[in-house]
């Protein structure tokens, strides 16, 4: 049962096969294209601004996906016939946080690199910044699952799971974008760790959201 | 997937919605091959009382025991809205491992709507779909709120057909409706019945 909802998972989220599942990454790499254009082509001035860039256009992609994430299932009774079957709530998220992942984090990372060409973003700075961002965005990933889980049955949730999405994020910005700064990879651990955290409690925040959401 | 023999059964069931009480004390209980309809007005409790003996809400007292695999047709047919029909129950007919996917098809006439996606489908054609997904599901004990809203009188003959099949096979049937279905010994009860009077405000 997990291996078919993952699938079915997988194929509602992956860029270019779900509904309009590739605009963050499009959304990403324009960004990315926007910054030189904004700020001249000052080559030292880009690498160094570069990153932080990235990572603010990483964050704000994380956002895009949540509206559909949780709230069309639940709508749809999706997971209440789940649960009839004898899925936990937990289960569910748990799937439905590896699909979101894998629909968002490795195509972000892959489109690091073009965008990483435009803002002469090389060497070790880039490396740092491909890895800051496979650690980071299963974190993102896992706060995007929780916010939207939360207001999944407020009217206003889109907009709101914006806003929350961003002061929680902040952590995995600061020591992300940070070790691009001090070209200090122990920041990176930090990075992975919270997502960890993250990532653990996400499927437990997530599940209890989506029952509490049917009480009303 | 028949042993043991499956039973439903509800004790001093109360729910509420927001602060407003809507039924208290109802009791039931239901054996093997038994149905019973619910009726009631809009707005009555019947979709709340049949998400409560689905285990989907916590009833606010009482409680329900079952035996056996509940299933649950309502206005909300868990199938994905872009997907073409056939696809869309697929995904169902695979958890649950459904054997004659084409006759539930057949039976339910949805064969020429395979390829269209359900969100082009009208309210009946999404009926039907949703009660090909819960032949498939081969459950006990079958949880329907109004089943019958929307389709037309030939797909309401199908749906009394189906639940006398579905009783006469040692399943269970709790219905709720405001419409008459066609199935003898069902038994009844009006949800108002139970509806707070001013000694419990």
């Amino acid at each position: 049962m997990i291996a078919a909802l993952l699938r079915r998972d997988l194929a509602q989220f992956f860029p270019f096969t779900g509904s309009g599942a590739a605009l963050p990454v499009v959304f990403f790499v324009a960004v990315a294209m926007l910054f030189p254009f904004a700020v001249g082509p000052d080559a030292n001035l880009l690498a160094k601004t570069g990153g932080g860039v990235v990572w603010i256009a990483a964050l704000l992609a994380a956002i895009l996906p949540l509206e559909k994430l949780v709230a069309r299932d639940i709508d749809l009774g999706f997971f209440d016939q789940l649960k009839l079957r004898g899925m936990a709530e937990e289960a569910m998220m748990a799937v439905r946080l590896v699909a979101h992942w894998l629909s968002f984090g490795p195509p972000l990372v892959l489109a690091t690199f073009p965008a990483a060409a435009l803002l002469k973003i090389e060497g070790e700075t880039f490396q740092i910044l491909i890895l800051g961002l496979l650690a980071g965005t299963p974190g993102l990933a896992a706060i995007g699952l929780m916010i939207a889980a939360l207001t999944a049955s407020l009217r206003a949730g889109a907009a709101l799971s914006g806003l929350l999405l961003i002061p929680l994020a902040l952590p995995i910005l600061i020591f992300g974008a940070g070790a691009l700064a001090r070209q200090d990879q122990v920041s990176l651990g930090f990075v992975a760790a919270i997502s960890l955290a993250l990532v653990a409690i996400a499927p437990f925040a997530a599940g209890a959201a989506i029952r509490a959401a049917r009480e009303n | 997937m028949q042993a043991p023999s499956p039973s439903l059964i509800a004790e001093n069931l109360a729910c509420r919605r927001g602060d407003r009480l809507l039924f208290r004390r109802l009791s039931f209980a239901l054996e093997a091959g038994a149905a019973c309809h619910v009726t009631g007005a809009n707005g009555a409790g019947k979709t709340t009382l049949i998400r409560a003996v689905a285990g989907l809400t916590t009833p606010y007292a009482g409680e329900v025991r079952r035996t056996g695999a509940l299933g649950l047709l309502d206005e909300r047919t868990g199938l994905d809205p872009d997907l073409p029909l056939d696809k869309a129950l697929a995904f169902w007919f695979g958890i649950d491992r459904v054997a004659g996917a084409d006759e539930i098809m057949a039976r339910l006439r949805l064969d020429p709507l395979a390829e269209v996606p359900v969100r082009y489908l009208s309210t009946g054609q999404k009926k039907r779909t949703a009660l090909a997904r819960l032949m498939g599901q081969q459950a006990s004990i079958w949880l329907l709120d109004e089943p019958l809203s929307g389709l037309d009188s030939a797909s309401q003959g199908l749906v009394s057909e189906l639940v006398r099949e579905h009783c006469a096979g040692g399943g269970i049937a709790l219905i709720a409706s405001h419409q008459p279905l066609d199935v003898p010994g069902m038994t009844a009860f009006a949800i108002e019945d139970f509806a707070p009077t001013g000694e419990d405000a």
